[in-house]
């Protein structure tokens, strides 16, 4: 990127930084928009996560509800307070896991630095965990065909919900119950810095030399692979590592929800991430970002009246009724399916933008 | 006679009952441009990946650089079904399948017949991507920016191949957007990033004109020379064939039916009649 | 051994629900190397038409409505979403087919207020109770056996004896090569949508006799399940997929019976990639090497 680009990137994310730290400081925390910044930084980082995979590598994987679960349970069980185990483990006892890593920091660092690192810590396990799940899985799975490789995943996912689900781990999982009480980070901002600086990885990522050996495997992987590189090992490198940020959302997810189980985690996750990465433009981390807050402020927020009987100053309540909202939404999101296939940003990131040209290059980036 | 570089021996592939590659040996020397010709479907591109480890010969074994790199011999189903020579030659001799990465990074490497270029980058970072195999940077050095003066010899390295082919002017096009002759040329940039001993071209002239063809044949004896390597090409083109190949080998429907220096194989009946027809040729 | 007779019977019964819809997903994967995310959800469709019009119609139109319907939704949905796509790569055509999923399901959310649909007047006489071999259960579960395995006879004999069935065998071998011979494509795949469209929906009619309630989220195991079979028969080969649903019906009840049923759905996954592992071709399915 040139310097005007690189300057102007900045100030639009200092921009959203700073509206961010204005919109915390100016609404509650249970304001509806505190909580679609909150879903949508968490959705942006598990859909560009997926385009890591899904868009930049060309691997078809559904399983990114799998890698979420096993992140959002980690920091669900290493976070709720001791005392509160009891109360949420109730069939099994207060479970067996009797100490949570923000209490143990706490009494290390003082009670905000404490709890922080120990949060932070939870939400690294669960992306660790999601990463090392996705080494193994990734295994034998990485050899097949597209398809293949996504109903494999498809079906890797639904394998660990029902594990998850299955009482006989209840100690630690609870079961089929919810786990909750654990702490949240009640500033959006928070969110965005987390989230932000999770991205920013991802982004250095895919401008490096890696990144690039992925978009040649997704290219053209028999080329790739006469030029030297090793398509086992940088598939499984590319599985992995976004199945790591998948977990580290998964966890973020969990927070911000408050309550999880396994339930919530099913194939139709995946599908609205998924959904989200096609819309944004496969290869466009820019576009994950932008459909990711579109996404999320339309169904939780804009579009509520269409669910309620009144929009947009029109009282139907006939037409607008349970139901209506993700009906129009399902539409629209067929709609860019099959007219706008390159999504909305296709290809292009926000220097593109800024540069008002189709993408072409630019130099040594 | 300049030292062995490649030697193929007994080079079979054998697809369900078909004998695409019939018992093939051959050898390139060091500094040599070495020809393999003969008609459409003789075998010549399955020789080519079964040598540079997209498929597994049936039956065969390839030394490169004074070392065996892929051996293999008829197993399983094969054994029975088997029709081409030499199946006890290397029942003896460990099994060497490497995937084609491997055997690149031992210092050959391969331009393909019909182009495979990356279509969504451009001309620079198609060549800089086949630098990926030389760096010395995991993936944490190359994300967090720690290996900097790596990836800027890299880039001077790929700017200095670009300017040797000729498509420094168009760095920063998308590959697609180029002439067909010019992306040609951008695969040949692309396997010299790789710093290879061994530089196999299939049909690299292939869809040029006489002009283009004329220049080619002589940028691949000047990257000879300059760079030091040593060339494998197939190639329906006869004048360039002609022009500058040391030897020449000649298959036909699999099979090895002459080798021998240019004028030795212009003359050949048996090759004229299966392949190059009389007088005047393309 | 007797307590697993219910069991037996139902695994059979299942999975001659599941080869009905199995047999769909092979169709359309053999000729166009899609995975129809929405045919479940189409399964599903049949059996909500299936209770509205079972409700307020009589018998002998209800049913040909329902199978009239769903074969032309299937048509619908090829034509609307994926010959637009036919030549955009491989993971659009699959993303297209999970939106027109997830549309079909808000739809019907929409529509249904997203409260589970009871059959209130059953098919009769398929939905009377016997008892058979000493286990009470309705008719259905004998008979979807049976009917299935007709139909199957009746679809490869179409398939291997007509000329529509020998141009679907061309279109799944060479795509491209059958266009250009003159075959006429779109005919010969919206063909394929209503045959695996029309089996959905007699599969949808026997299968909500037996488990009498429809919600939304009813086609997306059976669905999913349906594919497996496939997958584990060998995706493209009808009596593989046929094979499979039975294997995995059967399995299914077998695990429940015995007491793990969390696992029931797992167990089908767990069979999915064992299978993708060991021999992704499947059971009756055929290697292809690529040319490079």
């Amino acid at each position: 990127m040139k310097k005007k680009e690189t300057v102007l990137v900045a100030i639009i994310l200092l921009l959203v930084l700073i509206g961010t730290i204005v919109l915390d400081a100016a609404l509650p925390s249970y304001h509806i928009a505190i909580k679609v910044v909150k879903k949508a930084t968490v959705y942006s980082l598990v859909a560009v996560s997926m385009n890591l995979l899904n868009g930049f590598t060309g691997l078809f994987s559904l399983g990114q509800a799998g890698f979420m679960l096993l992140g959002a349970y980690s920091y669900a069980v290493l976070c709720i307070p001791v005392a509160k185990r009891a109360g949420v483990y109730q069939q099994y006892n207060g479970g067996i896991v009797q100490f949570s890593l923000p209490e143990i920091f706490s009494n290390l660092f003082g009670q905000t630095v404490g709890t922080t690192v120990g949060m932070l810590l939870a939400l690294l396990f669960g992306g660790l965990l999601a990463a090392v799940f996705a080494y193994l899985i990734g295994l034998p799975v990485l050899r097949l065909k597209s398809d293949y490789l996504a109903i494999a995943t498809l079906g890797f996912a639904e394998i660990l919900r029902a594990f998850f689900q299955w009482r006989a781990l209840g100690p630690i999982t609870n079961g089929s119950n919810l786990l909750k009480n654990y702490p949240d980070f009640s500033h959006a901002t928070s969110y965005i810095i987390l989230g932000g600086l999770l991205i920013a990885v991802i982004v250095l990522l895919v401008h490096s030399t890696y990144g690039r050996a992925f978009i040649a495997i997704r290219d053209d992987e028999i080329a790739a692979e006469a030029m030297g590189i090793n398509l086992a090992h940088h598939k499984r490198l590319a599985f992995v590592i976004s199945s790591f940020f998948a977990g580290v959302g998964g966890g973020m997810l969990a927070m911000y929800m408050g309550a999880v189980q396994a339930l919530s985690f099913k194939s139709a996750m995946t599908y609205e991430i998924l959904l989200i990465v096609v819309i944004g433009g496969i290869g466009s981390i820019t576009g994950s970002i932008l459909t990711s807050f579109l996404y999320i402020a339309s169904v939780e927020w804009l579009l509520r009246g269409l669910d309620s009987g009144k929009f947009l100053g029109i009282s139907a309540p006939a037409i607008f009724k349970n139901g209506f909202r993700m009906a129009v939404v399902s539409v629209i999101i067929m709609v860019v399916v099959l007219f706008f296939r390159k999504g909305i940003m296709g290809d292009r990131e926000l220097p593109d933008l800024i540069r008002r040209r189709a993408k072409r290059g630019g130099g040594a980036s | 006679m300049s030292e062995n570089l490649l030697k193929a021996e007994n080079l079979t592939m054998q697809f369900g009952g078909v004998v695409a590659v019939d018992n093939l040996s051959l050898e390139v020397n060091v500094g040599e441009i070495v020809a393999l010709i003969g008609p459409n479907g003789a075998g010549k591109t399955t020789a080519f990946n079964a040598i540079t480890g997209v498929y597994e010969p049936t039956n065969g074994r390839v030394t490169f650089d004074g070392q065996v790199i892929v051996c293999n011999h008829p197993q399983g189903r094969m054994k029975r079904s088997y029709k081409g020579e030499c199946a006890e030659t290397y029942v003896h001799e460990r099994v060497l399948n490497p995937t084609p990465d491997q055997i690149t990074k031992r210092g050959m490497a391969r331009t393909f017949q019909n182009i495979r270029l990356w279509k969504s980058q451009t001309v620079f970072d198609n060549v800089l991507i086949a630098k990926h195999m030389l760096s010395t940077s995991n993936v944490l050095t190359a994300t967090f920016r720690l290996n900097r003066r790596e990836e800027e010899k890299q880039r001077s390295e790929v700017l200095d191949l670009l300017k040797l082919v000729g498509l420094d002017d168009v760095r920063d096009e998308l590959a697609t957007n180029l002439p067909y002759g010019r992306q040609r040329r951008l695969e040949i940039a692309r396997a010299l990033a790789t710093n290879p001993k061994l530089l196999l071209l299939d049909e690299p002239a292939a869809g040029m004109n006489p002009q283009e063809t004329l220049e080619l044949a002589e940028f691949i004896r000047s990257i000879r020379s300059e760079l030091g390597l040593t060339v494998f090409m197939i190639e329906h083109h006869m004048d360039m064939v002609m022009r500058i190949s040391d030897r020449i080998y000649v298959l036909d429907f699999g099979k090895l039916i002459a080798q021998g220096i240019p004028s030795e194989i212009q003359a050949n009946p048996r090759v004229i009649d299966a392949y190059l027809g009389v007088s005047d040729d393309a | 051994m007797q307590g697993l007779i219910p069991y037996i019977i139902a695994g059979i019964s299942a999975g001659g629900q599941y080869a009905l819809i199995a047999i769909g997903y092979t169709l359309v994967y053999g000729i166009l190397r899609l995975i129809n995310f929405a045919h479940g959800d189409v399964f599903m469709v049949a059996g909500l038409v299936m209770v509205y019009t079972t409700s307020t119609l009589p018998m002998a139109i209800a049913i040909p409505l329902v199978l009239i319907s769903t074969s032309l939704l299937g048509f619908v949905i090829e034509r609307a979403a994926y010959k637009p796509l036919r030549t955009a790569p491989r993971m659009s055509l699959m993303i297209s087919a999970i939106g027109v999923s997830y549309l079909i399901q808000n739809l019907a959310f929409y529509l249904t207020g997203g409260l589970p649909q009871s059959v209130r007047k059953p098919i009769p006489w398929i939905s009377d109770p016997i008892t058979i071999f000493g286990a009470s259960t309705k008719r259905v579960t004998v008979i979807t056996p049976v009917l299935t395995v007709l139909l199957v006879v009746g679809l490869v004999s179409l398939i291997q004896r007509t000329r529509i069935g020998m141009a679907m065998r061309a279109a799944a071998k060479d795509f491209q090569t059958a266009q250009l011979m003159g075959i006429k494509i779109n005919s010969v795949i919206s063909f394929t949508f209503v045959i695996g469209s029309f089996l959905a929906a007699v599969g949808s009619m026997l299968y909500f006799t037996n488990y009498p309630t429809v919600s939304i989220t009813s086609g997306g195991m059976p669905g999913l399940k349906a594919f497996v079979a496939a997958v584990f028969g060998g995706i493209g080969s009808i009596p593989g997929a046929v094979v499979g649903a039975f294997l995995i019906g059967l399995s299914e009840e077998l695990i429940k019976g015995a007491g793990y049923s969390t696992f029931s759905d797992a167990f089908t996954f767990a069979l999915l990639i064992l299978v993708l592992c060991v021999k992704p071709t499947g059971i009756f399915g055929e290697k292809v090497t690529d040319k490079v």
